[in-house]
């Protein structure tokens, strides 16, 4: 008996030695990449990172001034077309959802967000750059709206499905217009959560290449002009990552420290706002 | 006119719905309420539209790859997925091997990455202290939101040297009698890339399956080490079973991360199309041929062919993403009527 305990304690001990081992295995490799990203990025960041544009090949310097350009403006764009149709789509379910209808509008947005990002840069270059006979930061734009919408629609719906309906039918019965209940009550009462899903969408797709290969396509040079192919900051991480130069490899690690930061910053700022909301 | 706005039998929703109707047919005549009315009627409009867009988009989605890849489905019919011809100067396409390079990278990806990722949600969530726990999940969330394009980054200037100078070698002077480990080290490989899989999706399912685990209810737990159970008596007898599909379910949407995920892949893969049973040796996948070729297409087939790739591509992953969604569905239904 004694030494069935034994033997049980001993499996017991190993057991959770060994998930404590897996534990470890697990974060090791993302240690290590945090590691390098830190110590290479911050020994190849420089002033010329956010002022210069990439030099040509054999010229040692210069940054990725218009990459950050470019993100800035292809986030705008896709915010601009995201979140309306984000937003004013979980009112409509969260309002007057309900239904087959609802239904399979929630399924459209899960199978949108699961499909993968590639797909969407894909159907964003028949629908836009073939058209428009050429690439374009515009169909870069559309191309990260697409992966941002289902994002949006679902946690905003989550957001405003917690608001209570009487605060809903209280404002209703002082003879406020269902509209206007809708914006100045339910999403208003809902905003801390609604900003806390639209910046992690927006930090999402900071981060996202594979849309922006055929849409935007990259550019080495300045471009203001959203018609015109434009470069950002994760497509030119890619195209200096596999490139065989030393000095393109720095300008890809300083890349992915900004690039860490500011997603880092942003569900930082998600999460302040998403505890501001329980705790007040 | 009988303008009655409250419906004392119908519920709310539908006696709002009589007002906007009834409303409707007088607001040409009567100023003060239709304006207001009219607020409501294009707000709902307006909300209506943008939320059909989204059936829109995806039916737009679905109708664009397969009218762009018919021209290529005809040309090559069922041989398209059996053979690997992939000439674009004779126009002869077969995408075989990125088939076998997605299956074979993203299924060892995930027998290397489920183990570990129970393991760790495990110790997490049952064994570490809980101040501990509650540090790790924000942490795991954090790292599954890190831009593929990073991992690949760390995969091809980091990772793989490693692999060419140290892992490779060491499998070809030990295992090399075995067909996996056959060939010379080229740093990126099938196996660079069954590495970086492993990393990227191990966050993924360790969360969800950390969820799941928290679902289990505490009385099942505390029934069991009142039995008299140790810690990973009480973890296989109460916890694991009663999240088995829940489990399942995580692993396959790492599993649906994982043929989906191109830019890491592309990075440290290798790209090239030959169907090798040897790890060791350069491979491609469905979603890295069409990163490479898509914006330089030499031919409409091409770019035909190219699409009905991008078709099989969110077809499977429709299939797999569907799959886990109904698993990780069932535990949270089951968990809630436990509960009750």
């Amino acid at each position: 008996m004694m030494h069935g305990m034994l033997f049980r304690k001993a499996k017991n001990h190993l057991m959770t030695l060994l998930m404590l081992a897996a534990t470890i295995a697990v974060l090791v490799p993302l240690g290590l990449i945090f590691f390098h990203i830190l110590k290479m990025g911050l020994s190849s960041l420089s002033l010329d990172f956010f002022t210069q544009i990439p030099k040509p090949t054999g010229e040692t310097g210069g940054g990725m001034a218009n990459g950050m350009f470019g993100s800035l403006i292809m986030i705008g764009g896709a915010s601009l077309i995201g979140l309306p149709v984000g937003i004013f789509g979980a009112i409509y379910l969260a309002e007057y959802g309900g239904g087959k209808v609802s239904t399979s509008i929630r399924f459209a947005a899960d199978v949108l967000s699961g499909t993968p990002s590639i797909i969407t840069g894909m159907v964003a270059y028949t629908l836009l750059v073939v058209p428009m006979k050429g690439f374009s930061g515009l169909a870069g734009s559309v191309a990260l709206a697409m992966i941002m919408i289902p994002i949006v629609l679902r946690t905003t719906e989550e957001q405003l499905k917690m608001v209570p309906g009487s605060l809903r039918e209280a404002s209703l019965a002082l003879g406020v217009p269902l509209w206007r209940t809708s914006l100045k009550v339910t999403l208003r009462s809902a905003l801390s959560g609604v900003l806390t899903g639209v910046l992690l969408a927006i930090a999402r797709v900071s981060g996202e290449t594979a849309p922006l290969l055929f849409t935007a396509l990259g550019n080495q040079f300045w471009n203001r002009d959203i018609t015109q192919p434009m470069a950002a900051i994760p497509l030119q991480i890619f195209n200096f990552a596999i490139a065989p130069y030393e000095d393109w490899h720095r300008l890809a690690w300083a890349g992915a420290l900004v690039l860490v930061t500011v997603m880092f910053c942003l569900s930082l700022t998600a999460r302040f706002f998403g505890r501001s909301r329980h705790s007040g | 006119m009988p303008v009655n706005g409250i419906d004392s039998t119908g519920s709310f929703r539908s006696s709002l719905n009589r007002r906007r109707t009834l409303q409707s047919a007088t607001n040409t005549n009567e100023t003060a309420p239709a304006r207001k009315l009219n607020g409501d009627l294009v707000f709902r409009y307006l909300t209506t539209f943008f939320a059909f867009s989204i059936l829109a988009i995806l039916a737009l989605m679905l109708f664009e790859m397969t009218a762009e890849s018919i021209p290529s489905i005809r040309a090559f019919g069922l041989k398209f997925v059996t053979s690997s011809d992939w000439d674009a100067v004779q126009e002869l396409f077969g995408a075989l091997p990125y088939l076998y390079g997605s299956v074979v990278s993203s299924v060892l990806a995930l027998v290397l990455a489920t183990p570990l990722s129970i393991a760790a949600a495990l110790f997490i969530t049952e064994i570490a202290p809980q101040r501990l726990g509650g540090m790790a999940a924000p942490l795991v969330e954090l790292l599954a939101a890190i831009p593929s394009v990073i991992y690949g980054l760390w995969g091809v200037l980091v990772m793989a040297p490693w692999l060419q100078s140290t892992v490779q070698p060491f499998l070809i002077e030990h295992l090399g009698f075995l067909p996996l480990f056959q060939g010379a080290p080229y740093g990126v490989s099938m196996l660079a890339a069954i590495f970086i899989l492993m990393i990227m999706v191990v966050p993924i399912i360790t969360s969800i399956t950390r969820e799941v685990l928290l679902a289990v209810p505490q009385s099942q737990k505390e029934a069991a080490i009142a039995l008299g159970a140790t810690r990973w008596e009480m973890i296989k007898m109460a916890v694991l079973p009663y999240g088995r599909s829940g489990i399942l379910g995580a692993s396959i949407l790492g599993l649906g991360r994982a043929i989906g995920e191109t830019m890491a892949v592309t990075m440290v893969i290798g790209n090239s199309p030959n169907i090798s049973l040897s790890l060791l040796s350069p491979a491609y996948t469905m979603p890295s041929v069409i990163a490479n070729e898509f914006a330089e297409t030499t031919s409409k087939l091409h770019a035909s062919a190219l699409m009905e790739i991008g078709l099989i591509l969110m077809v499977v992953t429709l299939i797999v993403n569907a799959m886990a969604r109904l698993l990780i569905w069932s535990v949270s239904k089951s968990a809630k009527g436990g509960a009750a």
